[in-house]
């Protein structure tokens, strides 16, 4: 069921990261079950995770957002105050007029919630990145009249727009992202397609990125985007470009989830078991630099969550330095089990 | 030992019925992941006759491999209920057709 509050408006003690922490540390992985999983990269001989060619800067413009889904391993909704500011924001464009990496990545909670978010957009388009990605969630496109330009704004801007859809029917969707989210979502897509985006003769990306809406992982990713293709298309007249399959990690409100509705061990059972060493040479934190909303630098995005700052003697946009971020060693625990499952999993979908 | 047949448990344990009969074991799962590619029938179609077929031998462990699997492959609930309808309904025919063999002996016994 979608939810009303955030963990953190909930006060609830998933809302510390140190107690998520403990929790996947702890139980299952203690007892002589589970591997941890740094124990099960080294038998690849992959620990300590090291990275790679950076690739993506993944910016988190905020925790505010107009939805509280049931999976968000982010805990955003409309109580979540955290919003990055001008003055951090000027320092990410700072960096990504240098950097090597070829995609930049916004996201949230809803970035487009973000109050200086088209300032933001038209600044770092200058910077001449390749690939600008936008995290939408679709349904902010319907959310108030100040949205509905959005897709001629994206367009403008030739941005890439990444959107969430569990589902290609309406009562999974609605189950995990809220009551009327469905038709919102479908209206947006087609607002989307109507401004040009995954239409034949234009550049403009758009892609849907799939969770399970369950204690489940998902299945092959193309198999998936034909069913999404074939389904949106005959309903609704909807065109996308690529469907991104992403495993649901076991932290925040999904792991809330995983233990409420008793399903945590048999969850964490099964991302063992589903482990790829071919997916961990390719996890996204080996290729991506993710930045809070207050300008410290993660791993990824999950780490963010957890507070895992990088491993680094640079942790702040303030100091950002790629060549010493590049020698640093990810920063790793058992919701990782959650990017090398089956065909691994990232923010661009399988892996391996 | 515990106080009930089927634990959930035991279903992550099944790889290990190859520990004590290695070339048996492995020539049984060998044999049953090549039938659940892709084929002439899509893993798909085959994941919903297993569902129909695992609710007729009455196998609880089939029941939540497959409905999981079925909810990973995006099968709706209306399909799997279907397939377990489908089941059913060659399960009670398979019943009621001998009512043909009672239908014949009756009338051969009576005058």
């Amino acid at each position: 069921m979608a939810l009303l509050k955030s963990l953190s408006a909930r006060k609830n003690d998933l809302s510390k990261p140190e107690n998520q922490l403990a929790f996947l540390s702890n139980g299952i992985f203690r007892e002589g079950g589970l591997p941890l999983f740094k124990d099960k990269i080294a038998e690849s001989g992959n620990y300590p995770l090291k990275p790679k060619t950076l690739e993506i800067l993944q910016l988190n413009l905020g925790y505010m957002c107009n939805q509280v889904c049931s999976h968000c391993h982010v805990d955003a909704g409309p109580d979540r105050k955290e919003i990055m500011t001008q003055e951090t924001m000027q320092q990410c464009l700072e960096v990504i007029k240098t950097t090597k990496a070829h995609t930049l990545d916004l996201t949230g909670g809803a970035p487009e919630m973000n109050p200086n978010f088209r300032w933001f957009v038209e600044e770092a388009s200058k910077a001449g990145i390749k690939d600008f990605i936008v995290r939408s969630n679709l349904t902010i496109i319907l959310a108030n009249k100040k949205y509905h330009d959005l897709p001629e704004f994206f367009k403008k801007y030739n941005v890439h727009v990444v959107s969430s859809l569990p589902f290609y029917k309406r009562e999974k969707t609605d189950k995990q992202r809220g009551s009327g989210v469905f038709d919102k979502s479908i209206k947006a897509l087609q607002m989307l397609n109507k401004v040009g985006y995954a239409q034949p003769g234009t550049n403009l990306k758009l892609d849907l990125a799939y969770n399970p809406a369950g204690a489940f992982l998902p299945t092959n990713q193309e198999a998936m985007e034909h069913d999404f293709k074939t389904a949106l298309k005959e309903d609704f007249d909807i065109d996308f470009n690529q469907l991104f399959a992403i495993t649901n990690l076991p932290i925040s409100r999904f792991l809330e989830y995983l233990i409420a509705s008793e399903n945590y061990e048999d969850y964490m059972y099964e991302l063992v078991n589903a482990y790829n060493p071919e997916a961990v040479k390719n996890v996204m934190c080996t290729n991506t630099i993710s930045i809070s909303w207050d300008g410290w630098l993660y791993d990824c995005d999950f780490n963010q969550m957890l507070d895992l700052k990088v491993a680094s003697t640079v942790k702040h946009i303030s100091d950002y330095n790629e060549e010493l971020l590049n020698n640093r060693n990810i920063l790793i625990s058992q919701h990782c089990y959650g990017c090398t499952a089956g065909a691994g999993s990232s923010c661009q979908g399988s892996t391996a | 030992m515990p106080k009930t047949y089927y634990n959930p448990d035991d279903l992550r344990k099944f790889g290990e019925i190859t520990e004590w009969s290695e070339e048996l074991g492995n020539k049984f799962f060998d044999y049953y992941g090549k039938v659940f590619e892709e084929g002439a029938l899509s893993a798909r179609e085959k994941s919903l006759i297993a569902l129909a077929v695992s609710h007729v031998v009455k196998c609880p462990y089939c029941i939540d491999a497959y409905t999981k699997d079925g909810l990973q492959r995006g099968i709706t609930k209306e399909e799997m209920m279907e397939a377990v309808h489908a089941g059913a309904a060659i399960e009670s025919g398979a019943t009621l057709v001998h009512g043909v063999q009672m239908m014949n002996k009756y009338d051969k016994l009576s005058m």
